[in-house]
C-alpha cells in the first residue's frame, strides 16, 4: 500500500476550492444530524424514551401513593422516592439503546453505508460524528426525561408528604446520574451497532449486557456475585441514580468511571473494526 | 486534459488489482485505465467481479493485492471526495423513510456542497416534483434517478455507475444513454458497468470486459466489432480446389488448420459453387459475430454458474 501511492501529497486539488476547506468532522456531523432527524424512527424512539421514563415513573409513584396507607412501616421506610420516580429508566434505556444501535446498523441493513463511506471515506471521523450527534441528542432527551420523571413523580408523592426535592445534593446527583446513565446506554448501543452491524444481534447483545448479565451474575456464589455484578453496566447504572448508598454497589463516582470504561471499550473496538473491515 | 493524462487526472487506474473473499477470488489481477472524455463500459457476466471492482475503486473494500487509484491517488485519501468522484452502486440502498431531498441534503452537507446543487441535480434527473416525498414508495426507476442525482451532486469529473439501467423503463433507458454520452462529451470520465452487451453497444465508446475477475478485453467498441465481422466457416476434403474457385469469384479466403474462413460471399453462394463443381462440403456455417456474439465469445468459460455444474476453473483457483 505504501508503494502504491508515490504521490504523497494527500489533497493536492482541494486547496484552491474554498468550499472544500474547513473541518471535516463539522461537515460530517451536520450531515449526520440531517440523517438522524430525517427518519421517522428517530422521533418515535425519542418520544418512546421520554414517554416511558416519565410515564412509568409516574405510574410507580401513583401506585405507591395509592397503597401507602396500607403498607407496613418497614416498607414505608425503605422506599427511595427518587429511585421510585426514575424507575421508568429500566425500560427506556432499551428504547434509547435501540435507537443508538439503529444509527449504525440501519446503514448496514439498507446498504446505505456504502454511500456514506463513499462520501466520507474517513471512517473514524464518521464514527466520531455519529457518536457526537447522537450523544448530544441522547443527552438532551435523557436529562430532559429524567428531570421530568423526577418532577412528575415527586408531585405525585407529595400528596402523601413523601416527596423529595432537588435541593438535596444527593438527589440532584441521582437525577443527573439517571440522565447520564440513559445517555451512556444509548451510546453503548451505537458502539454495538458499529461492532456487530446487525440490528438484531446488536440489540440482543445490548439487552444481555445491560439487563440480563446482572441477573446471571447474581447466580454466582457470594461474594463473587456482588464483586462481578457491580461492574456490569446495568448495576453500575443503578448505583449512579440511587440516593441511598448500597454496600454491594459501587459509589456513584466509581460507577460513572466503570460506565465510561465500558463506553471507551465499545468505541475503541468499533473504531478498530470500522477502519479495518470491508464495507 | 490530455497533458494531465500521465499524472492520472480524471483517470481511474487499476494495477494488478486483486480481491479474495476467503477462498473465493472475486477480482484477479486486473490492470486497466479508464480515460476521460468517453463512456467506458465495464462488462461481464453476473458474478464476474464488476461490483467488487467498483467497491475497490471507492475504497469500500481493501484489495488483497495490487491497487486502484482515482485521480492518481487512493480514493480514501481524498477529502470531500464527492467533488471529484460521484458513484451510484445500488439505487435501493437508501433509507425508505427519508425524503429524497433530505437524502441529497446529507450527502451535500457531508462534502460541503452548496444547497443550490440539490435543486439543480433534482431538476436534471426530473425528480423535482417528488423531492419532498419519502423514498420508500419510489419505483426502482425513480430510485435510480435519485441515485444518479446523488452521484452528480458534487459536479464530479469522474462518474461510476453500477448497472444503472436496471429497472428503468424504455424512456428512461434512452434518457440515460444520451445523458451518459453528454457527460462524457463534457470531458468527464464515465464508467458504467453492465451485464448487457446490447446496452453497452449503444452507450459506451470503450469496453473493458471481465470474466471470473480477470481482464478479457480492453478496447474501443469499434475494434471489438471489427474483430467480430461476418464470415462463413467452410470445411471440405477438397479445400484447395474450393479456395481457388472462391478466389476467382472475388471472395477472401483464409485457411485455418481444419477449415476455411470465407468473407465476401454468403453461405448460399458457396454451397451453389461447390455443388456446381461436385465438391463435397462437410461444413458450411455462416458466422455473424455481433457485439453480443463477440461478448459471448470473449466471456465464454467465464460465466460463473452454467446451468448444471460449477466451472472447474473456479475450483482450480483455490
Amino acid at each position: 500500500m505504501t508503494t502504491a501511492t508515490p504521490t504523497a501529497a494527500p489533497e493536492p486539488t482541494t486547496t484552491g476550492d474554498p468550499s472544500r476547506r474547513g473541518s471535516l468532522l463539522a461537515a460530517v456531523a451536520v450531515a449526520e444530524w440531517t440523517k438522524l432527524r430525517s427518519v421517522r424512527s428517530t422521533m418515535w424512539a425519542l418520544a418512546i424514551t421520554i414517554g416511558i421514563t416519565v410515564g412509568f415513573g409516574s405510574l410507580f409513584c401513583l401506585a405507591f401513593a395509592a397503597r401507602y396507607d396500607r403498607l407496613d412501616p418497614k416498607e414505608r421506610l425503605t422506599v427511595d422516592p427518587t429511585v421510585l420516580s426514575l424507575r421508568g429508566l429500566f425500560l427506556s434505556t432499551l428504547a434509547l439503546g435501540v435507537l443508538g444501535v439503529l444509527v449504525m446498523s440501519s446503514e448496514y441493513a439498507s446498504g446505505m453505508i456504502r454511500a456514506t463511506l463513499a462520501a466520507v471515506p474517513q471512517r473514524r471521523t464518521l464514527l466520531a460524528a455519529k457518536a457526537i450527534v447522537f450523544g448530544a441528542v441522547a443527552m438532551v432527551v435523557s436529562m430532559g426525561s429524567a428531570f421530568a420523571a423526577f418532577g412528575a413523580g415527586q408531585a405525585i408523592l407529595a400528596h402523601k408528604h413523601l416527596g423529595t426535592s432537588l435541593t438535596d445534593p444527593t438527589v440532584r446527583r441521582a437525577v443527573f446520574g439517571a440522565g447520564t446513565y440513559l445517555t451512556i446506554v444509548g451510546l453503548l448501543g451505537l458502539a454495538l451497532g458499529a461492532i456487530l452491524r446487525r440490528t438484531a444481534g446488536a440489540i440482543a447483545t445490548l439487552v444481555a449486557l445491560v439487563f440480563i448479565a446482572g441477573l446471571l451474575a447474581q447466580a454466582l456464589p457470594s461474594p463473587w456475585n456482588d464483586d462481578v455484578s457491580k461492574f456490569l453496566p446495568g448495576i453500575a447504572g443503578l448505583a449512579l441514580f440511587s440516593v441511598r448508598p448500597d454496600p454491594a454497589r459501587l459509589t456513584p463516582g466509581a460507577a460513572l468511571i466503570v460506565l465510561l470504561a465500558w463506553l471507551a471499550a465499545g468505541f475503541a473496538s468499533a473504531a478498530i473494526l470500522i477502519a479495518r473491515r470491508d464495507a | 486534459m490530455l497533458e494531465d493524462a500521465s499524472s492520472g487526472a480524471d483517470m481511474i487506474e487499476a494495477r494488478s488489482l486483486t480481491k479474495h473473499y476467503g477462498p473465493t477470488v472475486a477480482v484477479d489481477g486486473l490492470t486497466f485505465q479508464v480515460q476521460p472524455g468517453q463512456v467506458t463500459g465495464f462488462l461481464g457476466p453476473n458474478g464476474a467481479g464488476k461490483s467488487t471492482t467498483m467497491r475497490l475503486m471507492l475504497g469500500l473494500d481493501a484489495p488483497t493485492a495490487g491497487s486502484v487509484t482515482v485521480n492518481g491517488r487512493r480514493y480514501q485519501d481524498g477529502r470531500f471526495p464527492l467533488h471529484e468522484v460521484g458513484a451510484l452502486l445500488d439505487a435501493l440502498a437508501v433509507h425508505g423513510s427519508r425524503r429524497a431531498y433530505d437524502h441529497l441534503l446529507w450527502l451535500a452537507q457531508s462534502n460541503r456542497i452548496g444547497r443550490h446543487r440539490i435543486d439543480e441535480v433534482l431538476q436534471l434527473v426530473g425528480l423535482e416534483d417528488i423531492a419532498r416525498r419519502r423514498i420508500g414508495p419510489f419505483s426502482l426507476g425513480m430510485k435510480q434517478r435519485l441515485g444518479i442525482a446523488a452521484a452528480l451532486l458534487g459536479d464530479p469529473e469522474i462518474l461510476l455507475f453500477d448497472e444503472p439501467v436496471t429497472g428503468l423503463d424504455p424512456e428512461g433507458i434512452v434518457w440515460i444513454r444520451t445523458f451518459f454520452r453528454s457527460l462524457a462529451a463534457e470531458g468527464r470520465t464515465v464508467f458504467v458497468s453492465s451485464h448487457l452487451m446490447s446496452e453497452m453497444a449503444l452507450t459506451a465508446q470503450h469496453l473493458i470486459v471481465i470474466g471470473h475477475g480477470r481482464l478479457i478485453a480492453d478496447a474501443a467498441i469499434d475494434e471489438i466489432l471489427a474483430h467480430g465481422s461476418r464470415w462463413v466457416r467452410v470445411r471440405s476434403p477438397r479445400s484447395d480446389d474450393l479456395t481457388a474457385l472462391l478466389s476467382n469469384t472475388g471472395a477472401t479466403v483464409r485457411a485455418s488448420d481444419s477449415h476455411l474462413e470465407v468473407t465476401g460471399v454468403d453461405a448460399a453462394a458457396i454451397g451453389e459453387l461447390a455443388a456446381a463443381h461436385g465438391i463435397a462440403l462437410h461444413e458450411l456455417a455462416p458466422q455473424q459475430a455481433s457485439l453480443e456474439d463477440a461478448f459471448f465469445e470473449l466471456t465464454e468459460g467465464a460465466v460463473d454458474y452454467h446451468a448444471g455444474a460449477k466451472t472447474s476453473d473456479q475450483a482450480a483457483q483455490r
